[in-house]
């Protein structure tokens, strides 16, 4: 296909110097702006001017009316050395990292558990992944009926039949956290499971036989054939998840709000409580900017990991 | 019966095993599964339609089913709340498809200087979510850049800032790659502008491409939670999803009206996904899950 659409081309090469095509004028140069015009500008206007802001933001002690005050790295400090902010950062930390191994590995064995053409197995995949395409605030309100912190709640129910609780859920400080988790990795394993299930169809079928072959079993066919085809998905999910996890908001805001005590606070809740209810803009700024950072450091660091790899 | 193929067509070898016991241990696994990911959903589906008075309450199997919870919740304003949902996902996927295929015909069949840094930008506003910019951003809703308009309090603040969105852009444009350019050479000569060319030409010939496009976007747009969130300034203008939580701390309005509501904002969005689980898939697998 290629080379019949290249072939033509190569017959008429121009001498070198010419350009390879003779351009019609500044409409011909003009038109692909034109048609990414609209992308442009909006991207402009609500991705990059608020972006823009928030840098300028974080170094200013932003004063509606009275102008913007000059205080250099003074916010990040504050973010820095503030004992709610370490301690939000703590808690996202953990629960990005709970929260993308637990779909992972959730994910993971789901996919080997349903992996399959048969149409009943595709059926439940289906249910399996339902969670996933659920509006998060549906979500959020239906977990908060599910973690009823009376004892005939439902997840105290289900405690109760292997004879443990009941628990508090997000009402007590010392399960909140687990509790959120919880719900992410339920709403992020099934979505796993379909990008392990794609990576799994791609692994070649006779390797598996070799193996077979070789005399090894299913589980060290999983380990040495399976697992390392797939570490290209890896990668994938663990830096969607990862970003994901970092800039966890809705969750955390629609299931305790950061409470009780605190004890669930996440950067971007507490940015958010900063910003638009205790009005200190400029530290709101730096603290989102820290957390953009970490983003950008920790995909790039993914990305060059994988190419390292596939050298 | 079973081949020599069939054992090595999964990893584990565990769906494609046969025999009696085999079979138990795998439908009670399933059934298991099922319950624990799409039971939730189905309580609350359940539990919409039966009257309910405490969470404790909820369950798979009700005495008997009424419509009260949405009578009850229509009275409370959420027709209006779904209606304000529809009409932002509406008019967003609308703009969102558009932009997408626009700036994909770019992309895709033009080679132009300075297309990389642009693929650039177009990638790093992946890292830039409402959430981070969330502060910024109601800042510049407030007052939009140049055409000085605020946009806070409308409708329209939920819909402008979601109809360009990177991974809707890169997949359109992924698919634009693999039709070949004879066709639209051939069109060229006849004497066809670019935007006939687009029109006539490549759009049709990317159609299974806006399903794609468009289950993601629906299913993107519906979740919006921080933008409507930083623009609502009354219920008269929140969605949905947004809507829960007031309906929740109503005391007046009860479980009941809350199981009704979160099942309305949960259906369409699952309906979309079962009606279009193929392009969903495709989407999901087709590289371009940076999203």
């Amino acid at each position: 296909m290629t080379s019949l659409r290249e072939a033509p081309a190569r017959l008429r090469a121009p001498a070198p110097g010419v350009p390879v095509r003779r351009r019609r004028g500044a409409r011909a140069w003009a038109l692909p702006w034109l048609f990414l015009l609209p992308a442009l500008i909006l991207f402009a206007v609500f991705k990059f001017v608020p972006m823009a802001r928030a840098v300028e933001m974080s170094f200013h002690e932003v004063r509606p009316y009275l102008g913007d005050r000059w205080t250099g790295v003074e916010n990040y400090t504050a973010v820095i050395t503030d004992d709610a902010f370490r301690a939000a950062i703590w808690h996202t930390v953990v629960l990005a990292a709970g929260q993308t191994g637990g779909s992972l590995l959730i994910g993971l064995v789901l996919a080997l558990l349903l992996e399959g053409a048969a149409r009943h197995l595709w059926f439940v995949r289906t249910a399996v992944f339902l969670p996933t395409v659920a509006a998060m605030a549906v979500v959020a309100e239906l977990w908060r009926i599910i973690y009823y912190p009376a004892p005939d709640g439902i997840a105290n129910s289900l405690l109760g039949w292997v004879g443990m609780g009941p628990s508090s859920f997000l009402n007590a400080e010392d399960t909140s956290l687990w509790s959120v988790m919880t719900v992410g990795i339920w709403r992020g394993a099934p979505y796993d499971m379909m990008i392990f299930i794609a990576g799994l169809a791609g692994v070649d079928r006779t390797l598996y036989e070799a193996s077979a072959a070789d005399g090894a079993g299913p589980l060290r066919r999983l380990w040495h054939v399976t697992l390392p085809s797939l570490r290209p998905v890896f990668a994938i999910l663990f830096t969607l998840a990862a970003i994901r996890g970092l800039r966890v908001f809705t969750e955390i805001f629609l299931l305790t709000n950061g409470g009780p005590n605190g004890s669930t606070e996440v950067l971007m809740t507490l940015i958010y409580k900063l910003g638009l209810e205790r009005n200190e803009l400029g530290i709101a700024a730096a603290g989102s900017m820290l957390l953009l950072g970490a983003t950008v450091v920790l995909t790039l660091a993914v990305q060059a990991l994988r190419r390292r790899e596939s050298r | 019966m079973r081949t020599r193929a069939d054992r090595y067509d999964s990893a584990l070898g565990f769906t494609s095993l046969r025999g009696p016991l085999a079979r138990v241990l795998q439908i009670l696994l399933y059934a298991v599964l099922v319950t624990i990911f799409a039971g939730p959903l189905v309580a609350l589906m359940v539990g919409a339609f039966s009257p309910v008075s405490d969470p404790s309450r909820l369950t798979l199997w009700p005495d008997r089913l009424t419509l009260d919870n949405f009578t009850a919740a229509f009275d409370r304003g959420v027709l209006r709340y779904l209606l304000n949902s529809f009409i932002v996902v509406g008019v967003g996927l609308l703009l969102q498809i558009m932009v997408s295929i626009s700036a994909a015909y770019a992309l895709a069949r033009h080679k132009f200087p300075g297309m990389r840094l642009v693929l650039l930008l177009i990638l790093s506003t992946m890292m830039l979510p409402e959430e981070i910019l969330a502060i910024p951003l109601s800042l510049v809703l407030a007052d939009v850049p140049i055409v000085h308009v605020n946009l806070i309090g409308t409708l329209a603040g939920m819909i402008i800032p979601v109809a360009a969105w990177a991974f809707s852009i890169l997949v359109m444009t992924e698919f634009m790659k693999e039709i070949p350019l004879e066709l639209e050479e051939a069109a060229r000569i006849d004497g066809a502008g670019d935007l006939r060319i687009l029109l006539t030409i490549v759009l049709p010939l990317v159609r299974p491409a806006l399903g794609v496009v468009g289950i993601f976007g629906f299913t993107m747009i519906w979740d919006q939670y921080m933008l409507p969130l930083l623009v609502a300034q009354d219920a008269s203008q929140f969605t949905l999803p947004l809507a829960l939580r007031t309906l929740r701390s109503d005391e007046q309005a009860g479980l009941g009206v809350l199981l009704a509501a979160a099942l309305l904002a949960l259906l369409p969005s699952v309906l979309a996904f079962l009606a279009l689980q193929r392009q969903f898939m495709k989407g999901l697998t087709s590289g371009a899950v940076k999203g």
